[in-house]
């Protein structure tokens, strides 16, 4: 466990993303969703970091955060770009932070809502090839050709638009897109989602091939921790803007020390009807918190089954537990399920 | 040894389709969305029909009740369904307009479907749109409907179910706008119900709990389900029966043990393949398995068996020439693949790969 400390690609500190609620004519602010709200956290380079939890938790803001589509409400943002000394890019201005914008890239939920559809693959892909000062017509070509050769498309479709791909396909041009530039840190957020599964499983192998050949890092955003478990290295779970536990993947699946990660992992359907039929139900119940009314102490407390006074009113700060971090009371007590591999 | 009751010999289905062809005519062309499904729904048992987007599971379902979108319609085929203690009806037999269609859709036959926002009205109350409902079908006064109304909603586990009758629909929550249609579904006491995808928008947590709803209400009214997922863990969780689809054949069905632990189909097996599975922990740089290329375009169906372009097992002449014969494999559970017919394979051993 002592390995050399290498500089973490990027480091997120008291990270706020909060939005404002107006109400009325006068549009006044009457609250705030607090979608992130105090997120600290290392990106290690060359690692796959997934990001879970149910929706509204406030994964795609983080997401969007990090790649500063958001400009955060509050904290830092450490990025050390290659060669050089890190720098603070939570609140740069957009003209500031071009030069991070090759560096950074974001893969999107839907393939379909995300591509322009009046636009050829070649202009969708090349954009940011030129956006980066690729000026000569012809390079912009043979780059996107080679690209779109990695992502698995046939280069000659480079001059039809996104309508005549399926979905899959479509989402390779996405891939293909944050790509092209040569990042270094990709946010994908719930990118395989929308993918039947025969064509998620043909993306995951090309994503993790691409990681491999440029040495990518992944921040991984989804909500099916079947694909979490098997593509990441350590795993974040969010929950109502805060990450209530990060730990090495086979080590959080083996072992949770938080009620909602565990909750989360007894919920997951698995494809073995007899194991269904004698695994014990976990089961949470009640909705989940509203960032805009953030429950007092823990704010999972209404939803867990072993919270006590104690979770009503004091609200756990995250703390090394047994070689992760946790945002639980009783966390070094509590004697939580995982999932063990030979059940499924 | 894990003894299934739904292994055991089964009285008649509640729904037997046999052939059922639903189809598209298009100026491009014919699309066969369903294509000679055969299928059997029994009282209080689950049948889940499991495939990718685009293999007819939709059109299935809304054959049964006969609400294909124009220009598509049910050309061929029987959908016998016999209601205890009713004449059986042929279904494909109906007027998608007529009058005997529309008592079975909502009082035999109920529907949910994955987004319950496009079927719950936004101007009405919840309770207002499960009074309609009840007051349709059923001879009652106001108030006593209104005493049904609280009590579906209550049934399905939504608290306060008499507060929640006047609430709008986009007051509440996903979860609790698919119990809310649940509600609306079982209002009727259907003989059988048809989900199609109801938890795929749902958190897992949330699909949980919903699934373990509808199997409560199952074991409790005795009806039928046909439950849509593409999700062969959600298949798991909930399913008596299994049908396996693809470009609008059913190419693999029986109980859920079946085509889980025994499944036969290479399209079966891929797909069981290719998600990954939690607790196998992967090691790494492991892949997933993946099927080759992707469903064809519904104009362009290959000749022969429907998997061939993609199977790993084709035989070329032969299962890109002429269509797999259904055969019974073992009691109940049946497969349409040359490769597994034994007049065409004769040792087993050859058929594994
Ligand atoms: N632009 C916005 N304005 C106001 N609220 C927002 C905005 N974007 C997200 N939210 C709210 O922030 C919370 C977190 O959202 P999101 O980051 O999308 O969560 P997730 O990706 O985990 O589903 C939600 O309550 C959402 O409604
Ligand atoms: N309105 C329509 N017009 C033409 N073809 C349609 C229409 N609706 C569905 N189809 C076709 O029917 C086939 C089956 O679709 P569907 O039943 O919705 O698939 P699934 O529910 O399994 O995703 C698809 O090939 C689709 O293109
Ligand atoms: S702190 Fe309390 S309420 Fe929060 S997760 Fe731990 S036990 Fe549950
Ligand atoms: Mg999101
Ligand atoms: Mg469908």
């Amino acid at each position: 466990m002592t390995m050399p400390v290498e500089t973490p690609l990027m480091q997120a500190r008291d990270l706020k993303v909060h939005f404002p609620i107006k109400r009325g004519v006068l549009k006044r602010t009457v609250g705030h969703v607090r979608a992130v709200d105090g997120i600290s956290l290392d990106i290690r380079a060359g690692e796959t970091l997934s990001v879970v939890g149910e929706s509204g938790c406030g994964k795609t803001t983080l997401g969007q955060a990090l790649v500063r589509v958001l400009e955060p409400t509050q904290g830092s943002i450490l990025y050390a770009g290659k060669g050089k000394a890190p720098a603070d890019i939570a609140h740069l201005t957009e003209t500031e932070l071009r030069p991070y914008r090759s560096d950074i890239r974001m893969i999107f939920q839907d393939p379909f809502a995300s591509l322009n559809p009046r636009r050829r693959v070649i202009d969708i892909v090349g954009e940011s090839l030129r956006n980066f000062g690729v000026t000569d017509e012809r390079e912009v070509e043979t780059r996107v050709g080679e690209i779109l050769r990695k992502v698995g498309l046939r280069p000659e479709y480079m001059a039809r638009y996104p309508y005549a791909f399926s979905g899959g396909e479509r989402q390779r041009i996405g891939i293909a897109r944050a790509l092209a530039v040569h990042p270094r840190l990709v946010v994908a957020d719930e990118c395989v989602s929308a993918l039947d599964v025969s064509i998620q499983a043909q993306t995951l192998n090309l994503m993790q091939d691409l990681q491999e050949e440029f040495d990518l890092t992944y921040v991984f955003i989804s909500h099916d921790l079947s694909v979490v478990e098997y593509i990441s290295d350590r795993v974040a779970v969010m929950y109502a803007g805060r990450i209530v536990e990060l730990s090495e993947s086979e080590e959080l699946f083996a072992r949770p020390r938080h009620p909602y990660t565990a909750a989360l992992l007894a919920a997951v359907p698995r494809p073995d009807p007899r194991g269904a039929r004698e695994r014990r139900r976990l089961r949470l119940t009640g909705e989940v918190a509203d960032p805009a009314n953030r429950p007092t102490g823990c704010a999972f407390h209404p939803r867990c089954p072993f919270a006590t006074d104690r979770c009503r009113a004091e609200d756990p700060q995250l703390r090394a537990v047994d070689g992760r971090t946790v945002a639980c009371h009783y966390a070094e007590s509590l004697d939580l399920k995982g999932v063990n591999a030979d059940a499924a | 040894m894990h003894s299934q009751t739904n292994s055991q010999p089964q009285s008649q289905p509640l729904l037997s389709i046999r052939g059922l062809k639903t189809h598209f005519a298009l100026r491009e062309g014919l699309i066969r969305a369903v294509d000679g499904v055969d299928l059997d729904a029994h009282a209080g048992k689950t049948l889940c029909i499991v495939g990718e987007s685009g293999s007819g599971k939709s059109m299935i379902a809304r054959s049964i009740l006969q609400i294909v979108p124009p220009p598509g319609r049910v050309s061929d085929g029987q959908m016998i369904f016999a209601r205890d203690g009713r004449d059986p009806v042929d279904l494909a037999g109906l007027d998608p307009a007529g009058k005997p269609i529309r008592a079975v859709r909502g009082r035999d036959i109920a529907m949910i479907f994955q987004e319950p926002m496009n079927s719950l009205s936004p101007v009405h109350t919840v309770g207002d749109q499960l009074m309609e409902k009840i007051l349709l079908h059923h001879r009652m006064s106001r108030h006593e409907a209104e005493e049904r109304a609280a009590h579906a909603l209550g049934r399905v586990g939504i608290p306060n179910p008499r507060q929640r009758l006047s609430t709008y629909p986009f007051e509440l929550s996903g979860g609790m706008r698919q119990r809310v249609m649940i509600a609306m579904a079982l209002a009727c006491q259907p003989a059988l119900l048809i989900a199609d995808e109801p938890t795929t928008a749902l958190d897992v947590t949330t699909q949980a709990n919903i699934l373990d709803l509808m199997a409560e209400l199952q074991a409790e009214t005795r009806m039928g389900m046909i439950f849509i997922t593409h999700d062969l863990g959600v298949v798991a969780e909930i399913a008596h029966e299994v049908a396996v689809v693809y470009l609008g054949r059913v190419v693999e069905r029986g109980s859920a043990d079946a085509v889980f632990y025994n499944p036969q189909h290479p399209y079966t097996l891929a797909l069981l393949a290719s998600i990954p599975k939690l607790g196998a922990r992967r090691e790494r740089g492991q892949r997933l398995h993946s099927i080759k290329g992707m469903v064809p375009h519904p104009l362009n169906r290959p000749k022969g068996c429907p998997f061939n372009t993609r199977c790993p097992e084709a035989r070329p002449g032969l299962c890109d020439a002429t269509d797999p014969r259904t055969l019974e494999f073992e009691t109940g559970h049946f497969v349409s693949c040359h490769m597994r017919d034994p007049a065409i394979v004769t040792r087993r051993e050859e058929a594994t790969v």
